[in-house]
């Protein structure tokens, strides 16, 4: 029994956070910079993190890759790429459409559709900022060509690691977020002392970093799950990440907001940023706490 | 990375669970009369070969990996076993702090449980602020004497011997005059004071009121002045569930209120509780992962206590949402569990720690 990383996964963790610090945006105003966005997709698109899938790595590597870029606000595609490379490799350009819409779509035109286990494709319409401010989501317009078939072992697969790359997102925004209100608190003074000197400020933020480590520790379970337990099993452990990890991404960022006070309130802080990010992961692919039926495994 | 058993581990997966399924239905319910089959119990199971296992062998341990008790509380849990006996911070202080003759005489007994220990170290005026206790150590020729008060000292009427911080120095600063020892139970100038918790148990805390009770000089855990180091590292790990092995009651407790559910939807308060409680198992098995590493304990295990609790405490309210204020066994559930933001430091003392050692906040 070993829950640890190994050396090129913590390697690959590096390369994603500096490839996300580098050139994602660093502030609201940064998110309609057009040419760093330009330098953020050809970047991304070079370094082959969308087929990591086909290239014949698991599910926890595409969780590293997905998490790191939540917490850099990464604003190209990479979770639809990612889940559509693992439906049916080689169809890049390419993301995945649910419910008549594909949530990550900035520049893409077409979307693989999952119905039951029959695979689709159809073209998409324009691609606009959605909820999530670093995501463009574009709805399916044209008429689906089917595409083939899946097994269901291989769709139950699929939908584990969908909900493995959401929770991955929601650990990698909390984390974003919690960074940025920690950042703050050491800076901004009131009553002749910065803020994060209070324990009324402190003690929810201590609480974010426990949140965010138990985060880690279901997470980091369900992404090896993916590949390595029967599909039943990885679908519960990713809907117990899920239900984990939106919940405890939720409370981090509104302690974000809250440590930021009135700042945090409006729309030039990033924390609102984040908070979206989380709520339109937490959408996409939910699960309810009610479907935490089962007994313990 | 793999979560799964090694073919060790599962071979002594299943050699566990043979032993614990002979055992099935005597297992002491909670409460207590666990308190009071405890003893029987770390026996029992160290005989069997299945504690102290990530101890030195030279002490009675078995030197296994520290992924090893993860096994074991994960399936002390599924028969309903009693947890193992909480000692891993006495153990670590003793054998971190005390030098090699207090090491090899104690560990062993401590380890295999024919020797039975409680901990000194909190007072009715120092409790999270543990530096300022007024307990008193006084030279008195090849002894020391010693005074004070202490509380919530878990088992101390049963206790062969106590952990004993006490002030040696009273000039030093106040976290430099403090000095361990290893002080026997069974002397005069040692009255016991039984606690009642708001669950009704009586047996589990105490307090304990040395007036005049001796300790050899060479029974000082360390050198004078160093029990506040002695207390770190003792807190540190009283603050770790891979240490505690609580994991495995919360895990025991979640399960049998899910089977009392039956087929019905599971009370969202249940739920959450599933969730929680999975969620430490998985952590614990991380945190054990990582010690592989050589990872020191640190200001971490303050994270770590705040999932124990926050789990607990959930594991409480799923409690009394199955069963309501009326059934005694789960109204006590519930009770207890609202001690685990106080006990082993605060939750307000962890989230201090958090902030400033972790977070950088400045306090």
């Amino acid at each position: 029994m070993d829950a640890r990383l190994s050396t090129e996964q913590r390697e690959l963790r590096e390369a994603a956070a500096k490839l996300a610090g580098d050139l994602g945006p660093k502030s609201v105003l940064d998110l309609d910079d057009a040419a760093r966005v330009a330098r953020l997709e050809k970047a991304v698109a070079a370094t082959g993190w969308r087929t990591l899938r086909s290239d014949g790595a698991g599910g926890v590597e595409v969780a590293i890759v997905a998490e790191e870029f939540a917490r850099g606000l990464v604003d190209v595609p990479f979770a639809g790429p990612a889940l559509a490379d693992a439906l049916r490799p080689g169809t890049t350009p390419a993301t995945i459409a649910v419910d008549g819409v594909a949530p990550d779509a900035r520049g893409i035109t077409r979307a693989l559709i999952l119905r039951d286990r029959t695979l689709e494709t159809a073209p998409l319409g324009e691609a606009t900022v959605s909820v999530d401010l670093t995501r463009h989501s574009a709805p399916v317009t044209g008429p689906r060509t089917p595409a083939g078939e899946i097994s269901a072992a291989r769709a139950k697969r699929w939908r584990a690691l969908a909900l493995v790359i959401t929770s991955a997102d929601l650990l990698g925004a909390a984390r974003g977020a919690h960074a940025l209100a920690c950042d703050y608190a050491k800076v901004r003074a009131q009553y002749g002392k910065t803020i994060g000197s209070y324990q009324a400020v402190s003690h929810p933020l201590a609480e974010g970093l426990a949140l965010i480590e138990g985060s880690v520790s279901v997470l980091r379970y369900a992404a090896w799950a993916t590949d390595e337990l029967p599909p039943a099993e990885a679908i519960r452990a990713a809907q117990l990440a899920k239900v984990y990890c939106a919940r405890a991404a939720r409370t981090v960022c509104e302690t974000a907001i809250q440590v930021h006070g009135g700042i945090g309130n409006t729309w030039d802080c990033l924390a609102h940023v984040y908070l979206r990010r989380v709520l339109a992961a937490t959408d996409l692919f939910p699960v309810a706490l009610e479907e935490i039926t089962r007994g313990l495994s | 990375m793999d979560y799964r058993d090694s073919a060790d581990e599962a071979a002594f997966r299943e050699k566990l669970k043979n032993w614990l399924s002979e055992r099935a239905g005597d297992f002491a319910a909670s409460g207590d009369e666990y308190w009071a089959r405890q003893a029987d119990w770390h026996r029992a199971l160290y005989a069997a070969g299945f504690f102290g296992l990530s101890w030195p062998r030279e002490y009675g341990g078995r030197e296994l990996p520290p992924v090893y008790d993860v096994i074991l509380d994960e399936e002390l849990a599924r028969a309903g076993a009693p947890p193992r006996p909480s000692l891993g911070y006495l153990v670590q202080g003793l054998g971190r702090h005390g030098g090699e003759e207090l090491r090899r005489r104690f560990l062993p007994g401590m380890i295999n449980g024919t020797e039975r220990w409680c901990q000194g170290f909190s007072e009715p005026g120092a409790g999270s602020d543990l530096a300022s206790l007024r307990a008193t150590a006084t030279r008195d020729g090849d002894d020391y004497m010693v005074h004070g008060h202490k509380i919530w000292t878990s088992y101390s009427d049963v206790a062969d011997w106590c952990l004993l911080l006490a002030r040696t120095d009273p000039d030093a600063p106040r976290h430099r005059g403090l000095s361990g020892f290893v002080i026997s139970m069974h002397q005069p100038g040692i009255e016991q004071r039984p606690l009642r918790m708001i669950n009704g148990v009586t047996t589990e805390f105490g307090q304990v009121l040395f007036d005049g009770a001796r300790v050899p000089a060479d029974c000082m855990v360390g050198a004078p002045g160093e029990g506040w180091a002695l207390a770190m590292t003792i807190v540190s790990h009283e603050r770790e569930p891979a240490e505690l092995g609580y994991s495995a009651r919360y895990g025991k407790l979640v399960r049998d209120l899910v089977k009392r559910v039956g087929d019905k939807p599971l009370p969202t308060d249940l739920a959450w509780a599933v969730v929680q409680s999975e969620m430490l198992r998985l952590h614990v098995r991380r945190r054990l992962s990582e010690r592989l590493d050589g990872v020191e304990h640190g200001p971490a295990g303050s994270l770590d206590k705040l999932l124990m609790t926050w789990t607990e405490q959930a594991a409480g309210h799923a409690a009394i949402a199955v069963g309501g204020a009326g059934d005694p066994e789960l109204l006590s559930a519930y009770l207890y569990s609202r001690a685990q933001s106080v006990m082993g430091g605060t939750s307000q003392v962890q989230k201090n720690v958090i902030a400033s050692r972790i977070l950088g906040l400045g306090a």
